[in-house]
């Protein structure tokens, strides 16, 4: 029953996307606000990441952007008055802050209360002592293990359960800080990183299990005590990699009803016990010869895994968690699939599905590539079909990562004892390495024996290796190239193997009617007739699809896992894109892989087509459904690839085309295009070798940014002092591109300017900007990872009537229709242009939010042939909202250990915050907040520079000469300092004599390094290592001195305990 | 070898030849469970018929005999998308296709299973033939239209009594097998009682004659109405107010004995995602059902309460017989394959011959 006691809920978002806490929370948070206002539910909202769809007004009635920080909620909690507060959706973020504001009494000063979980519930489940009580009073097995407060115990504790230990530690999210311990030495380090990041200082010590399958539940439960599961998964690797970067399937393959009921009987037990009102997941390590198990661990909440469940089966849990809050029971909730049905019934799957992680590794080349407890992955695929097989191929395929297969070259040529050594390593490259393997001849037993990966997975790979082996052979029958399209084969492979080209497979295939079917997720392996249109595709199966219309039929491209350089941003434009094609009566089909975005919601676009973004699987889809158009510019770099075979296609590009993309990324053409309509910009160059590169960077004169064309997210980028370093780089370009004559590399005059961004929305005559935004860091660290502030606060008029000028000069140049992106620098009132992307930005989310205009509705609208003059929002630079929004980068180093954490031109943030206020330095310090930076006003400050940094540094600190801020330097920099009249205190540096910088951090109270890089990639200098240390050890550490410039200042000038809260929903 | 399914309709569905391939009519059924196909394929209920699997790849972890329901596999053929043919468990003793082998039963692989539902679902459980041989269409016809089963609980009863939990001392339970998946003897074992199981010819007076503390009516295959024998039986039992606790065909024996009709379902229920509710005890359970025959909530007797229903069609699953101790369900609480979560009927039943209390 619906208590209708309940009227206004606030939702706590789960803040800037960083590993182990990503866009499944959007999705999930969305999803969940539209339940609850369907329920006649008043929505708050609260998230300080502005790139997310539920910050949407038109998701929530209220919504603030504001730091996720105990003061800020209780102002918005005492602002608002709502009665209940649902922290499930927010992740780890949103369960920590809640019972911070049960603990610290703000829920009953305000008559406030939890739904969805109580305080109990959740510390039940979250507390490590108490959640072992918990299953030891139910009889649920936990495996051995203690908390412990200090490192002795943990010493101690393992000793008596013998090493190898797993150490985790408690209140983080993403096994924050834990780690497989095989001595006391490297407990040492684990344990005491691991009670210092822990929010209560606590850690589990616990009997390393290593090997056994790790399988989860999804369970839900109403009021009335209600239970069922939605789905299992099983973890392709064995415990000891975290599920964010393990390979999963689902269902489960290698569980026998026994074992199945077994386990899921348990996660009832759990799930009742707990007294949770919603979703959870609950985590297993069955032994893998009995029927042994244990639990591992419980989250209370919607999770990466239930968006992976919901994904995988149809079933919406966060829509039903949502619903459940309310008091409505499972039996009361209709199933939305299938119309028919009620939400207290199991999803039954009549397919597989496999989870593949996306990771980092590429962006950070120094990073350990090792997995363990803790999770390093970005982002995720999801991949359908009938079989095992095909789904694992298909998941790959969805990577982007230029890997067609399973065998991978390189590794087949290695000799056994090199690939016995590989399969040893548990890293990102050791499921290539198994394929491997069987290719070359090892046995499964002996894979088995090293892996502990179930020989059911090895079998099913071995199927695939085979079948690759006998196409090489050059075989290439009707039989055979059917199984090997049900194998999940791409043509590209089959051709590669046969000798011929994938056109000449596809023509073949064609020619005996080897097609792709699609089929529906239908959350009821076809028991009911199904309402929604969630497809993938297969081989020899029927054809689930109708395609007739009466509507004007758009294809949207979505933009692939989450990865740095292109994340949850360009969601939200697909997103917004599919439903402004609603809007205007369109059928809108969305192409996408993601199982953790709102995109794949299975009722955001008229069809969803779950399948990878590559040319064969999207001209699968064209050719059966041929739309009338497609729209590449919201699906950043994973969509716009795509326009070429959607050409050949025939099918119209809506928007720029193609041929006008291709003049803003070609170097003489877009020089020609520049020179045409006046505009400057820095000198530079297109060379193809080494040695160009050298006579490039000498000519124009150091320093000079050095980039691969076509890239993104700055991946590669890097600004070049000397010839060395250009070798440096060259050398790092050539490993990662290997064919340069396709893709040559850009050297340019690298200007010390200020560097300034504008989104641009285009008609094809008219543009409009809605604001201007200014980078605080100058020009060579990546728009990505610079701190943004819009309005421009330090641009003359005439600077920025040029910028709207040339914008619109580009935008008629370029034939721009949706939207531009422009990168400009503006050196003494010059303005000079970076470069143009006639697409979707990660800017738009902010500055759509920030300024109220809804740029990627207006963009598809003018795509579809309006006139911006006619959308009500006028033309040229939108009025100023009045609001100062200032968006800073959020980072992850503390997941990738050895990833050097300066920032360069290449991007290297994983998500984004936003400060909003009426007054810039307000709007600044918020933005820190939201970051979780704290510096009081006494803080402890170590500054340590580069020569070439060193006057700049002096400036910066001289107005906090007198204030209460206490500063240490290194030798060098503290000289400087006390130069110009600024006391320091000596430090050493890290190589240096104790007490050095690691003292002072070993000892805690450091509030911020200021610490600015010398240059390149070695992981062996002083800054590197100093670095690293301080993101180990939880220290803020700048790298831009106009980001610590800005910190500094916001501190200093904001009164404190004053704190305004913004309602977006009103600008 | 090609092969095919041939459904009454004269679709047509292709795949490969499995098991101990022979041509063979049947009824075709579908069954949505995930795992369980050992369970699945030793249950007597479905002599008769053709299983089609919906799950894609059956025989993921082989066969493990301590998991079999029943002494041998009961269905006439099986169904699947993809035979698994490299199985991987602890328990695992060989692969799917040497069991059907061994046990005679041809299956058809390689099928489009979803189609086949899908076709099922649309025009309701069909007979059907998989044959290797479709030249002539005319004889597979006429071979469909001539199949009829008969005896179908007779074949799958056991010849004579037996006793299972021997000295157990709690209440004497006398179990009549029309079909009966061991896991229900097992589970009143399991607590305490003794079994004695009887054939399905058993009369009343014999039962009543050993003095058994209640009566359990299991499972079984086919059509209720065709038991006649055993309907008369139950009636005499009725009246003779033994305690009684029913399982599926049980539960609609129970139904016919008082007086209520059956009917034919469209395509049943045969999954392990069933969602019932307990209308008194405002709870909602997941089971395992298997029936293509349900009772007809029109036509019971005034004493009889429906106190469960399926959540999905609100087709009767349960009935509570007041003024008796009685209570009977469609479902299965002793699962295998499935959902554990309505053992506790089992509790229920032995609280109900100790207490007298019948909990609704």
């Amino acid at each position: 029953m619906r208590d209708t006691s309940i009227k206004k809920v606030m939702v706590i978002g789960s803040g800037p996307i960083i590993i182990g806490q990503a866009a499944e929370f959007d999705y999930a948070g969305t999803q969940a606000c539209r339940s609850l206002r369907e329920e006649g539910v008043e929505v708050v909202l609260v998230n300080s990441n502005p790139a997310t769809i539920m910050t949407d007004k038109d998701i929530a009635d209220k919504v603030y952007v504001e730091p996720l920080t105990i003061p800020t909620l209780t102002k918005i909690i005492e602002t608002e008055k709502p009665d209940s507060i649902l922290p499930t959706l927010g992740g780890q973020t949103g369960l920590n802050l809640a019972m911070e504001l049960e603990e610290k009494g703000v829920l009953a000063a305000n008559n406030v209360r939890l739904i969805g979980i109580c305080a109990r519930a959740i510390k039940m489940a979250e507390d490590r002592q108490e959640f072992k009580d918990t299953m030891e009073r139910i009889g649920e097995p936990c495996i051995d293990s203690k908390v412990v407060e200090t490192v002795e115990d943990a010493l101690e504790f393992s000793e008596e359960i013998g090493y190898p230990v797993i150490v985790r530690p408690a209140y983080t999210l993403g096994g924050t800080g834990g780690g497989i311990a095989d001595d006391p030495e490297q407990l040492h380090d684990i344990a005491s990183n691991g009670i210092r990041l822990s929010r209560v200082g606590q850690v589990l010590i616990e009997k390393c299990i290593a090997g056994w399958k790790e399988i989860e539940y999804e369970v839900m439960r109403d009021s009335k005590g209600n239970c069922i599961t939605v789905c299992n998964m099983e973890n392709l690797d064995p415990v000891g990699v975290h599920t964010g970067d393990s390979i999963v399937v689902a269902p489960s393959q290698t569980l026998t009803d026994k074992d199945y009921q077994m386990l899921r009987s348990s996660a009832l037990n759990i799930i009742s016990a707990l007294g949770i009102e919603g979703g959870c997941n609950v985590q297993f390590a069955l032994h893998p010869d009995s029927f042994r198990y244990a639990v591992i661990e419980v989250n209370p909440r919607v999770s990466r895994s239930s968006a992976l469940a919901s994904k995988a089966t149809g079933y919406p849990i966060a829509r039903v968690a949502a619903k459940i809050a309310l008091g409505l029971g499972l039996d009361e909730i209709p199933n939305a699939v299938t119309g028919k049905t009620f939400a207290s019934f199991e999803p039954a799957l009549d397919y597989c599905v496999v989870k593949f992680p996306k990771w980092p590794f590429d962006k950070f080349v120094t990073a350990k590539r090792t997995l363990g407890t803790q999770m390093k992955a970005t982002g995720e695929v999801m991949a359908i079909s009938r079989s095992f097989e095909a789904a694992l191929q298909k998941a790959i395929h969805s990577l982007e990562e230029n890997r067609d297969g399973m065998v991978v070259p390189a590794l087949i040529q290695k000799s056994r004892d090199e690939l016995l050594e590989l399969l040893h390593h548990i890293d990102n490259e050791r499921i290539y390495a198994v394929a491997a393997a069987l290719y070359t001849g090892i046995g499964i037993d002996e894979i088995f024996e090293i892996t502990k990966i179930d020989r059911w997975f090895l079998n099913r790979i071995n199927n695939i290796v085979m079948m690759e082996k006998h196409l090489s052979s050059g075989i290439c029958d009707k039989d055979t190239i059917k199984k090997a399209k049900m194998l999940g084969f791409s043509d590209a492979v089959i051709a590669k193997n046969i000798g011929i080209t994938p056109e000449a497979v596809k023509n073949m295939r064609k020619m005996w009617g080897i097609i792709p079917s699609f089929s529906i997720v239908d959350t009821c392996a076809a028991e009911f007739e199904a309402k929604t249109p969630y497809y993938y595709s297969d081989y020899g199966v029927e054809n689930e699809v109708h395609t007739e219309t009466r509507k004007h039929k758009i294809l949207v491209l979505g933009s692939g896992p989450i990865r740095i350089g292109q994340g949850i941003e360009f969601d939200y434009c697909s997103v917004h894109s599919v439903w402004a094609l609603k809007k205007l009566g369109c059928e809108a089909i969305i192409v996408n892989n993601n199982p953790e975005t709102v995109s794949t919601d299975f009722d955001v676009s008229d069809k969803l087509y779950f399948e990878p973004l590559t040319s064969e699987y999207v001209t699968n889809i064209v050719e059966l459904e041929k739309p009338d158009g497609a729209i590449v510019q919201f699906g950043g770099q994973t969509a716009i690839k795509l326009t070429k075979t959607l050409n050949d296609l025939g099918v119209a590009i809506l928007g720029t085309d193609a041929d006008h993309v291709d003049a803003a990324e070609d170097r003489e053409r877009f020089d020609q295009i520049l020179e045409l309509c006046g505009i400057a910009r820095p000198k530079g160059q297109t060379v193809f070798t080494t040695d160009e590169a050298l006579a490039a960077a000498q000519s124009l004169g150091y320093p000079v940014l050095v980039r691969p064309s076509y890239v993104l997210g700055g991946q590669g980028m890097q600004i070049a002092v000397s010839d060395d370093d250009i070798r440096e780089f060259m050398d790092i370009i050539t490993r990662t591109i290997p064919d340069l004559s396709q893709h040559p590399v850009l050297v340019d005059k690298y200007l010390m300017g200020q560097e300034v961004e504008v989104d641009a929305i285009c008609d094809g005559e008219d543009i409009l900007i809605p604001g201007i935004m200014e980078h605080v860091d100058r020009a060579g660290i990546h728009s990505g990872d610079s701190i943004s502030v819009y309005p421009a606060v330090t641009l003359s008029q005439r600077v920025q009537d040029t910028i709207v000028d040339y914008t619109r000069r580009l935008a008629s140049a370029l034939q721009v229709i949706g939207m531009m992106n422009i990168q400009f620098i503006v050196l003494h009132e010059t303005v000079y242009i970076i470069e143009v992307n006639p697409r979707s930005s990660r800017t738009v989310p902010y500055i759509s939010k920030v300024t109220g205009i809804p740029a990627i509705a207006l963009a598809t609208r003018a795509m579809l042939g309006e006139r911006l003059a006619d959308m009500g929002f006028g033309t040229g630079l939108y009025r100023n909202s009045g609001y100062y929004a200032i968006k800073l980068p959020v980072f992850s180093f503390e997941k990738i250990m050895g990833a050097d954490t300066s920032l360069g031109p290449e991007m290297k943030s994983t998500g984004e915050v936003l400060g909003i206020a009426k007054n810039y330095n307000e709007a600044l310090l918020k933005a820190f907040e939201g970051n979780g930076v704290k510096l009081p006003k006494d803080g402890k400050i170590i500054v340590t520079v580069c020569d070439k940094d060193k006057p700049e540094m002096c400036e910066i600190l001289k107005p906090f000469a007198d204030s209460a801020f206490r500063i240490y330097a290194t030798p060098g920099t503290r000289e400087a300092l006390l130069r110009a009249g600024i006391d320091a205190q000596p430090v050493n540096k890290i190589s240096g004599e104790s007490p050095n910088i690691m003292d002072m951090l070993h000892e805690g109270g450091v509030s911020l390094i200021i610490n600015t890089p010398t240059h390149g990639r070695l992981e062996n200098r002083d800054g590197f290592k100093l670095r690293r240390i301080s993101v180990e050890a939880g220290t803020t550490c700048l790298t831009s001195l106009d980001a610590a410039k800005a910190l500094l200042e916001s501190t200093q000038i904001v009164p404190s305990g004053h704190i305004s809260v913004t309602d977006i929903a009103t600008i | 070898m090609g092969a095919y399914l041939v459904l009454e309709d004269g679709s047509v569905f292709e795949g490969f030849e499995g098991g101990a391939f022979a041509e063979t009519v049947c009824e075709v059924v579908f069954n949505t469970s995930m795992t369980g196909y050992v369970e699945i394929l030793t249950d007597p209920s479905y002599a008769g018929q053709g299983i089609v699997m919906t799950y894609p790849m059956i025989g993921n972890y082989g066969i493990e005999a301590e998991d079999f329901e029943s002494g041998k596999l009961q269905p006439k053929a099986f169904i699947v998308h993809e035979l698994c043919s490299q199985p991987s468990n602890f328990r695992c003793e060989g692969t799917l296709d040497s069991l059907l082998k061994e046990h005679g039963i041809p299956c058809l692989y390689g099928a489009d299973t979803r189609a086949i539902v899908k076709k099922l679902r649309n025009s309701g459980t069909m007979r059907g033939v998989i044959t290797a041989d479709i030249s002539n269409m005319a004889r597979i016809v006429s071979l469909i239209k001539e199949y009829q089963h008969h005896g179908l609980v007779e074949s799958v009863s056991i010849g004579t009594k037996r006793v299972l939990g021997a000295g157990n001392t709690g209440p004497k339970i006398a179990l009549i097998d029309c079909g009966a998946k061991q896991n229900i003897a097992a589970s009143l074992v399991r607590r305490g009682c003794e079994v004695t199981e009887y054939p399905c010819g058993v009369t009343a007076e014999e039962i009543i004659a050993s003095k058994p503390d209640g009566l359990m009516l299991s499972n079984g295959p086919g059509d209720p109405e065709a038991c006649t024998g055993t309907i008369r039986e139950i009636k005499k039992l009725y009246d003779y107010d033994m305690p009684t606790f029913a399982i599926c065909l049980g539960h609609q024996l129970m139904a016919l004995a008082v007086g209520g009709s059956t009917q034919r379902m469209k395509f049943g229920h045969r999954g392990a995602n069933h969602p019932v509710k307990f209308i008194n005890r405002d709870k909602t359970y997941l089971s395992s059902q298997n029936h293509g025959y349900m009772v007809s909530p029109e036509g019971l007797p005034a004493n009889a309460e429906v106190n469960c229903i399926n959540v999905n069609d609100s087709t009767v699953e349960g009935i509570v017989y007041h003024g008796k101790k009685i209570f009977t369900v469609q479902f299965h609480p002793e699962a295998n394959s499935g959902p554990h979560d309505t053992a506790f009927l089992f509790d229920d039943f032995i609280k109900m011959i100790k207490e007298g209390v019948v909990n609704a």
